[in-house]
């Protein structure tokens, strides 16, 4: 990019900040039921907040102003130090406005509870495996027996019930526009609902720090309406089957340039990854001994090339 | 025995190829002046036939007010570096959307563990701990902490770790995990190499010091008040300073056993945090936050107390509201340690425990509001000056309110689990920690800066660098907001998204803002050394001030108060001007003790050093020798009976009279000759 344009870009920022041409991403743009929740709460709870704050801006000017050293005329009062009533407004309006958002903090914390159904007279969520690997997202869907690497295709309007684990170290797992992230752990199970609301093509990615291709750990969402949905499905059957032994490769740290599919996967897949880093119960033997290579021991993170896997 | 086995016995892993160059033009440079800075400061020693004064009045002293300069050098040092690391890392964001930018995505990661490591151990701590360490004794009338050689330990253990964090930028490498080295990305497996293990001995080294402080402080506060000095009666930057050391007590020893438990992980494979073996990551989570949290306090705290001095100070006002002041920060200080599970919001506990913790968050948002405003209403019915220090502080309430915002923003589960992790909170936690803490400091420094020094420094460059550093703040931090709205992660060394951009390189317009806001400082202080007799204030008391400290020529003796004063009120010092029995001669002088210098705590810092430093490189019997020399030093130590020096009656007298009288000789000036080269340090008490 050159140095004219970058100059412009600098000077539309007035422009940019009113708003107008914001990038139309984040809970600011939502499109999933939790991010409009958390949309929502987020300009109530600002707007209760500014009821403590205008008055600050208000008077920190007007106090600077009208008691400056060289204005004689007014008051000059070197020993007032304490007022009762003052102090009962100055505890007391935080204090109510504290009291109002824990209310509703309270409420909305255990609306979005990510482990719990968004919509429990809803039909049955779609359930979706999710496992973080350094660094890429493996998308397991355990009732249509596919998987699919860092490409998430959703039907609109209905819930998914996302499980998640890593195979690795921590990572984060989001999709700014659908709302809500949680973390996947080695070892352990994490859970997460969200509910589409719109058709598009998303982007979902790790915020959690995992090494020198962490940027690179994103992914594409692709909420569909039914009929895309299953087509979708249909063309991801002719991939080739997630093996263990193709579970071992892809979990390696690498990055992969385009999103895989593959059209079976091996029983239990996710509950093995679960498993085996579970102490004495090793409940998969067949995966021990193909935990990912630290990335350092490795030369260099490479490509897996879409068509390389078997 | 091999070849090979020799030279693991004798060097550890450490490899030529560890040395520079390194291959990566910025990291080369930064080696370079790592290497020819403190060469540069040894060959100026040397031509200037220093190192005896250095050695004997300084690196020796058990003074608290030397000590606390000299921790105020190593945060200014620090400040610089992590300043560099800041807007490098500014400008790799702005020229690295859909591009690769400036620097590898592992140097980047290097960037940022280096800068929160630095800013928040080795530039903050050190900074407030040598403010609190100058002016506390002297404002609750005592002649030095109770432990002056652990004090003097503290500030070389600090010094220890910084040196550790230096030695990273020349030998090897520092660690990629952040600053808070989260596990199991910090693990062997991950993280093989010496970059976490020069993160775990920093910091360990650091935080040994900070508590030793703490405890130091606690105990001083508790004990060594003059006479009259009710805990009621103490200004409110002693408050704080009190409720800082209680925090460094409780705070800082989760940190150390976090950091040792994740040693011995690394070294001695254990499997408290690994991802098998029964290790458990949320563990390290819930001990580092357990102290993180607190430490955000621990930060911000003495801040607020510089803030309640300087803004009653140039409002020419008593504190308002001074008991609500002292509850509130009690309040503060008790709450930060029921927070901490904020920062995990997102790693799946129960949406009760999400919503408690949530809630108590926010509570703490109550006594810092009212903190705000008991400052604004300090100003009302004033006669504001408009000073540097003041103008930073007028900074800091507008920005803090904004900072509080976006607080109480993220303690709501709901909103930070779509904004964690992301620059919104990059954007927060700075909003909090540069207008609160850092300018604090800096305020703090140019407030006390003609008592430390005995001159004031330059006005005009002090406004300079106020405007500089806080358009720079505002224009590096606001757009964060909107890119960690809009989904932009931090950490994060390329962007794939256009529309990130003009936001990135406005934010990279800022750091270069508050780079010229670093230099404007060292502007002002090179100009005031060099008109330091035009600016001369030696009688000590140039802003009017209100406390203790002021009543005492600048610099301060060695004893600090050549008589206890007799205190009265929370403003002492505005009462005997008042009375005009401020520069009246005392009865009778007394003999006063002063402890001796000593060069033990320099060699425990050296010696913490050297075992540090080795234990990265596996250097084992460097590792042993360096621990036993420290434990040695110490031991010596406790042999030696004649620590304590006497200063005769009669140099006190001559000393103390000598002052009076140049102090009775002195034009009292009023405030409009503040900035006057007529302002020699006594000022005419406001009524």
């Amino acid at each position: 990019m050159n140095f004219a344009r970058r100059l412009s870009c600098l000077l539309a920022i007035p422009l940019l900040l009113t708003g107008c041409s914001l990038a139309k991403d984040g809970i600011l743009f939502p499109a999933g039921r939790v991010a409009a929740i958390q949309h929502d709460h987020l300009v109530r709870t600002t707007l209760l907040v500014m009821i403590v704050i205008v008055p600050v801006f208000v008077m920190l000017p007007v106090v600077l102003w009208r008691y400056r050293l060289t204005r004689r005329d007014s008051t000059y009062r070197p020993d007032w130090d304490f007022a009762w009533p003052l102090e009962v407004f100055i505890w007391g309006v935080p204090f109510v406005i504290v009291g109002l958002l824990s209310f509703s903090l309270w409420h909305t914390t255990h609306r979005l509870d990510p482990y719990e159904r968004l919509d429990p007279a809803g039909r049955d969520p779609l359930r979706i495996e999710v496992v973080g690997l350094d660094w890429k997202f493996l998308f397991i869907y355990p009732d249509e027996n596919i998987a699919s690497v860092n490409e998430l295709v959703l039907p609109e309007g209905r819930e998914v019930a996302f499980t998640l684990t890593a195979d690795g170290p921590m990572m984060s797992f989001v999709v700014p526009r659908l709302g809500s992230q949680i973390y996947a752990m080695a070892g352990m199970e994490t859970q997460l609902h969200l509910l589409t609301d719109e058709l598009g093509d998303f982007r979902g990615m790790n915020t959690q720090f995992n090494g020198r291709h962490f940027h690179e750990q994103k992914f594409v969402v692709r909420v569909r309406d039914d009929e895309g949905y299953r087509d979708w499905i249909a063309a991801n059957r002719a991939g080739a089957p997630m093996t263990l032994a193709a579970y071992a490769r892809l979990a390696r740290p690498s990055t992969v340039a385009r999103p895989l599919h593959f059209g079976a996967v091996a029983p239990n897949l996710f509950d093995r990854i679960v498993a085996k880093y579970r102490p004495a119960k090793n409940t998969a033997p067949m995966l021990h001994g193909d935990a990912p290579h630290p990335p350092e021991l490795r030369p260099a993170a490479h490509d897996i090339p879409a068509g390389a896997m078997p | 025995m091999t070849g090979h086995d020799w030279i693991y016995w004798l060097f550890g892993t450490l490899r030529w190829s560890d040395f520079p160059p390194k291959g990566d033009l910025i990291a080369d440079c930064a080696a370079g002046i790592a290497i020819a800075a403190p060469l540069a400061v040894v060959v100026l020693l040397t031509v200037k036939h220093r190192w005896r004064w250095l050695w004997e009045e300084w690196l020796t002293s058990l003074d608290h007010k030397r000590i606390g300069i000299m921790y105020t050098v190593i945060a200014f040092v620090m400040l610089a570096r992590a300043l560099i690391e800041a807007g490098l890392m500014r400008m790799q964001q702005a020229l690295a959307v859909n591009a690769d930018g400036v620097v590898s995505p592992e140097h980047f990661a290097q960037l940022f563990s280096t800068h929160g490591t630095a800013m928040i151990f080795f530039t903050a701590m050190p900074f407030l701990t040598g403010v609190i360490n100058y002016v506390m004794p002297l404002q609750i009338g005592a002649r030095d902490l109770t432990f002056p050689f652990l004090n003097a330990v503290g500030l070389w253990l600090t010094a220890a770790g910084a040196g550790i964090v230096m030695a990273s930028l020349v030998v090897g490498k520092f660690a990629i995990g952040g600053w808070s080295a989260y596990p199991p990305f910090t693990e062997t497996p991950f993280s093989p190499g010496e970059g976490v293990d020069y993160w775990i001995w920093a910091v360990s080294l650091a935080s040994v010091g900070s508590m030793l402080s703490g405890i130091n402080f606690a105990v001083t506060i508790y004990k060594e008040r003059a006479p009259g000095m009710q805990l009621f009666r103490m200004p409110l930057f002693c408050w704080c300073a009190l409720c800082t050391a209680i925090l460094m007590i409780f705070a800082m020893p989760p940190l150390t056993v976090a950091t040792g438990l994740l040693a011995l992980d690394r070294y001695a494979g254990f499997h408290f945090f690994t991802n098998d073996l029964g290790g458990n990551m949320m563990a390290y989570a819930n001990m580092f936050w357990l102290f993180g949290h607190p430490e955000v306090y621990i930060l911000v705290l003495p801040a607020f107390g510089i803030w309640s001095e300087v803004i009653s100070t140039f409002s020419g006002k008593r504190l308002y509201g001074y008991p609500s002041m002292v509850f509130a920060v009690m309040c503060i200080a008790v709450l930060s340690f029921t927070v901490w599970l904020h920062h995990f919001f997102t790693m799946g506990q129960s949406a009760s425990v999400n919503a408690a913790f949530g809630i108590a968050t926010m509570l703490i948002g109550i006594p810092t509001g009212v903190k705000v405003y008991d400052w604004l209403l300090t100003m009302y019915r004033g006669r504001i000056r408009l000073t540097a220090p003041m103008l930073f502080a007028i900074t800091f309430i507008a920005c803090f309110v904004i900072g509080g915002l976006s607080g109480i923003i993220l303690a709501n589960p709901p909103v930070d689990f779509a904004v964690h992790n992301s620059l919104f909170l990059v954007a927060h936690f700075h909003n909090m920690l540069v207008p609160g803490t850092l300018f604090g400091l800096l305020a703090g420094y140019m407030f006390w800066f003609p008592k430390v020094f005995g001159f004031r420094l330059d006005e005009r460059w002090g406004r300079i660098a106020w405007v500089c550093w806080s358009g720079g703040f505002l224009a590096a931090f606001m757009p964060l907001y909107i890119l960690g709205l809009m989904g932009a992660t931090r950490r994060t060394a390329q962007f794939y998204r256009a529309e990130y951009e003009p936001f990135l390189l406005f934010a990279w317009a800022g750091a270069w803002l508050i780079a010229f806001g670093f230099v404007a400082l060292l502007v002002q202080l090179w100009l005031s050394v060099k008109r330091r007799d035009e600016l001369a204030a030696p009688i000590g008391d140039p802003w009017d001030g209100h406390s203790l400290e002021w009543w005492t020529p600048s610099p301060p003796p060695e004893y600090n108060f050549a008589v206890l004063p007799k205190v009265v009120d929370t403003e002492t010092f505005t009462v005997m001007k008042r009375q005009e029995s401020a520069y009246r001669s005392p009865d009778s002088y007394e003999d006063i003790e002063v402890p001796r210098n000593t060069g033990i705590p320099v060699i425990i810092g050296a010696a913490a050093c050297v075992c540090a430093f080795a234990l990265v490189w596996h250097i084992w019997w460097a590792a042993v020798a360096g621990f036993a020399a420290a434990w040695g030093a110490l031991i010596v130590r406790s042999f030696d009976t004649d620590q304590m020096r006497t200063i005769p009656a009669a140099d006190v007298r001559r000393q103390h009279e000598a002052w009076l009288t140049r102090a009775r000789a002195a034009t009292p000036i009023d405030r409009f000759a503040e900035l006057e080269p007529a302002n020699r340090g006594r000022a005419v008490a406001t009524q």
